[in-house]
C-alpha cells in the first residue's frame, strides 16, 4: 500500500451527550459544543472526504465491527443520560470504505466484520460526534468498533489497516476518535452547575496529556497508553486503546500541530475536543520500546507449549 | 394497622394497603441471555433465520417456562447487566416499549421486534424503596428508550407467550468503578430494598438474574454460529469455577456462592460481575435450600447455567 495515506486532521473527541442535548446547562459543556462547532468547519475546509470514527463506546467481541449501512436511521438514547433526551439520527456511511476497511484488516490477520442492519444501535459517542461533526451528512462517514479483548498489537493493525484502505481508494480523511480522557464519572446525580473533573489528580493527568497533544506528540501518548490506563481509566476493557489506535492510523510518529479546543468536565469525566493537523516540525527525542506490529499473529498458544 | 397519629392518640386504620395480602417473590430465576438461544428458538419476532443449536440451555428454559406456567404470578423483574448505568440503578417508568432491539455484539442474530409491558406502579414502589434505602437511583421514562437485549432475551426464553407485565432494573457498574466486593454490597442492598417494596406491594414476582456464569468469549464466531461442532467452553479453568458454582446451587449454599464471588469474577470474568445474581439472592434472603438445574451449556466459549431457586418446598423439584 501507498506509504501516504491522505490524512487531513485528526480529532479526539468526547462521547458524553451533554454538548450535544444539554450544552446551555452547564458553561463548560457549551464551551465544549462551541469546540464541536468549530471542528465541523475545520472538517469541511479540509476537504476531508471521509469521516472515520474510532469509537470507545461501541465494544465489540466478535473482532472489530465496521458499520456499513448505507443510511442508518434511528432515535438513540443514552443508557446513563436518557434523561437528558433522545437523539434522532439519520447518517451517511461510505459502504465501499467500510469493506475495503474489513478486507484490509483480513490481510492483516485481524478478524473483522462489517454490519449493515436497519435498527443497529450505533453508540452514544458515535451519534454525538456525527451529528455535531457532520451535521449535514455534506462528508459520508464509517464507523469501527472496539473490541473488548483487544490489546495494543490489535490496535496497532486495526489502525494500520485503516490506512492501508485509505490509501486503496484515495480517501481524503478526517479521522475522529471517541473517548474521554479520564473516564471516571460520579456515581450520583450532581447539579450541572457543580460539574467538575472527578478528582485532581485525573485533573493533573488529563492537563499532562493535553500538553503533548498540544505538542503534537502523538505517538509518545501511544507509548504512554498502559501509563494512561493504569493512572485515570476505570478498568472497563483492557487497556486504554484509542490513542494506539490513532496514533497507528495517523502514522506513527509526533508531527502534528496540536490544539486543545476545549477541556471539560462531563458528569466528573474529562472530555476534551483537540485537533491534531499532520505538519513537518516534530518534537520530542524519545526512541520507542514497544515493538512495532504489521500482522496480528492472534494467540500465541502459550499455556499449550513447553508441556512434558 | 395500629398507629400512633400526629395527635398522639392510638387510632385503628383499616386502610386498603393495611389489609392487601402480603407480597412476595413465588421464584427466583438464573437466567442466561445469550441471544443465540432465541435465535436458535426462530420465533416469529425474531428476524434471522437458523438451523437450531445450544438445545441443552433451551430445553432447559423451556422447562423452566412449563413451571413457570404452573406458577401464579403478577410480573417479571429482572436484572440486566446489558442496560450499564454508572449513576445508581435505574428503572424502567413507562407503561410500554415498543421497538426492534438489535444485538450490537451479534446483530447477525438478533434482531427482535418486541412490545413490552411495564408494570409501572411496582417499578416506582422499588424504586422508592432503593431511594429510602439510600441507594443512588432513577426511574427512566424517556418513551424512545430501548429495553436491552438481556432483559428481552431471558424474558422471552421464560415467558414466550410474553403475557406477563416486566420491570428491568439497570446494572450499575460498581465492580468496574470499585471492586467486586463493593458491587456485593450494593446489590446486597438493592436485593433488599426490593424485596421490602415487593413485600408491600402484594405482587407475586417472579426475579431473574439476567446473565452468565464465566464469561470469556471467543472473538471469532464459525461462518454458521449454530455449528455445534465449533462450540465449547473458553477453557477449563472456566468450566471449572462454573461446575464448583452450580454444585453448591445444589446445595442450597448460596451464601457462600455469594461470598465467593469476587474471586469467580476475578478467574472467570463472571457476568455476575454486574450484581444480577447477588441482588436476586439478597431479595431472597440467601436461600439455604437447593437450586432446580435446569441447563449448562458453553456459548461462544462462555458458561451458561439455568437455575431456579423455589422456595415454597412443595413445588421445588431436583430437575437435573
Ligand atoms: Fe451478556
Amino acid at each position: 500500500m501507498s506509504d501516504s495515506p491522505d490524512i487531513r486532521l485528526g480529532l479526539y473527541v468526547p462521547p458524553h451527550p451533554h454538548p450535544l442535548l444539554a450544552p446551555e446547562q452547564n458553561d463548560g459543556w457549551g464551551r465544549l459544543r462551541k469546540a464541536f462547532d468549530t471542528c465541523k468547519e475545520r472538517i469541511e475546509e479540509s476537504g476531508a472526504d471521509l469521516i472515520l470514527i474510532y469509537s470507545t463506546t461501541w465494544p465489540s467481541i466478535i473482532g472489530h465491527q465496521i458499520q456499513a449501512h448505507p443510511n442508518p436511521v434511528f432515535t438513540h438514547v443514552d443508557d446513563d443520560f436518557h434523561f437528558l433526551g433522545s437523539m434522532d439520527y439519520e447518517f451517511k456511511m461510505d459502504s465501499e470504505f467500510a469493506e475495503c476497511f474489513r478486507g484490509f484488516c483480513e490481510e492483516r490477520g485481524l478478524h473483522a466484520r462489517t454490519v449493515s442492519y436497519d435498527g443497529f444501535p450505533i453508540d452514544t459517542g458515535s451519534v454525538v460526534a456525527l451529528k455535531l461533526l457532520n451535521p449535514e451528512n455534506k462528508i459520508p462517514a464509517c464507523i469501527v468498533s472496539s473490541n473488548v479483548y483487544s490489546n495494543r498489537a490489535e490496535q496497532i493493525v486495526l489502525g494500520k489497516s485503516a490506512r492501508d484502505a485509505i490509501s486503496k481508494l484515495g480517501r481524503k480523511v478526517a479521522v475522529v476518535v471517541v473517548a474521554s480522557l479520564s473516564n471516571r464519572m460520579f456515581t450520583e446525580h450532581i447539579d450541572p452547575s457543580e460539574d467538575r473533573i472527578h478528582s485532581a489528580k485525573d485533573d493533573e493527568w488529563n492537563r499532562k496529556i493535553l500538553e503533548f497533544f498540544e505538542d503534537g506528540r502523538l505517538e509518545d501518548i501511544s507509548q504512554l497508553s498502559r501509563d494512561i490506563h493504569g493512572q485515570i481509566r476505570v478498568s472497563k476493557v483492557v487497556a486504554y486503546k484509542p490513542a494506539w489506535w490513532m496514533a497507528s492510523a495517523m502514522g506513527q510518529h509526533n508531527n502534528y500541530d496540536g490544539e486543545v479546543l476545549a477541556y471539560e468536565a462531563l458528569h466528573g469525566a474529562g472530555g476534551a475536543v483537540i485537533q491534531l493537523t499532520p505538519s513537518t516540525g516534530g518534537v520530542g527525542d524519545k526512541e520507542f520500546d514497544e515493538d512495532d506490529v504489521e500482522f496480528y499473529q492472534g494467540d500465541r498458544s502459550v499455556l499449550g507449549k513447553g508441556a512434558i | 394497622m395500629n398507629t400512633l397519629n400526629l395527635a398522639g392518640r392510638f387510632s385503628l386504620d383499616f386502610s386498603t394497603s393495611g389489609v392487601m395480602a402480603r407480597g412476595e417473590i413465588v421464584l427466583g430465576c438464573l437466567a442466561p441471555h445469550p441471544p443465540h438461544v432465541v435465535y436458535a428458538e426462530n420465533p416469529e419476532q425474531n428476524e434471522p433465520f437458523s438451523e437450531g443449536g445450544w438445545e441443552a440451555l433451551r430445553w432447559g428454559y423451556n422447562m423452566l417456562a412449563r413451571k413457570l406456567k404452573d406458577i401464579e404470578y403478577d410480573c417479571i423483574v429482572v436484572l440486566t447487566p446489558h442496560w450499564q448505568t454508572y449513576i445508581g440503578n435505574h428503572f424502567l417508568g413507562l407503561e410500554r416499549f415498543q421497538n426492534i432491539s438489535v444485538d450490537p455484539i451479534f446483530p447477525n442474530l438478533f434482531r427482535f421486534h418486541h412490545d413490552i409491558e411495564v408494570d409501572v406502579e411496582l417499578s416506582e414502589a422499588m424504586q422508592k424503596s432503593a431511594e429510602d434505602a439510600g441507594i443512588v437511583s432513577m426511574m427512566m421514562r424517556n418513551p424512545n428508550f430501548r429495553v436491552d437485549y438481556g432483559t428481552i432475551v431471558s424474558c422471552h426464553m421464560l415467558n414466550p407467550e410474553w403475557d406477563k407485565p416486566i420491570v428491568t432494573i439497570s446494572s450499575n457498574r460498581s465492580t468496574h468503578y470499585y471492586s467486586d466486593e463493593v458491587m456485593n454490597e450494593q446489590a446486597s442492598a438493592l436485593g433488599l430494598a426490593v424485596s421490602k417494596a415487593i413485600e408491600e406491594s402484594g405482587r407475586k414476582v417472579v426475579l431473574v438474574a439476567s446473565h452468565s456464569l464465566s464469561h470469556r468469549h471467543f472473538v471469532t464466531e464459525a461462518p454458521l454460529p449454530e455449528d455445534m461442532s465449533r462450540e465449547h467452553i473458553y477453557n477449563h479453568s472456566q468450566y471449572v469455577w462454573d461446575m464448583k458454582v452450580i454444585e453448591m446451587m445444589r446445595e442450597g449454599k448460596m451464601e457462600e456462592v455469594i461470598g465467593i464471588l469476587p474471586e469467580m469474577i476475578e478467574q472467570t470474568m463472571a457476568e455476575a460481575e454486574g450484581g444480577g445474581l447477588t441482588w436476586m439472592m439478597s431479595a431472597m434472603g440467601m436461600p439455604d435450600y437447593p437450586a432446580e438445574i435446569y441447563g449448562y451449556q458453553s456459548v461462544i466459549g462462555t458458561g451458561n447455567a439455568i437455575a431456579a431457586w423455589d422456595p415454597n418446598p412443595s413445588s421445588r423439584t431436583i430437575v437435573l
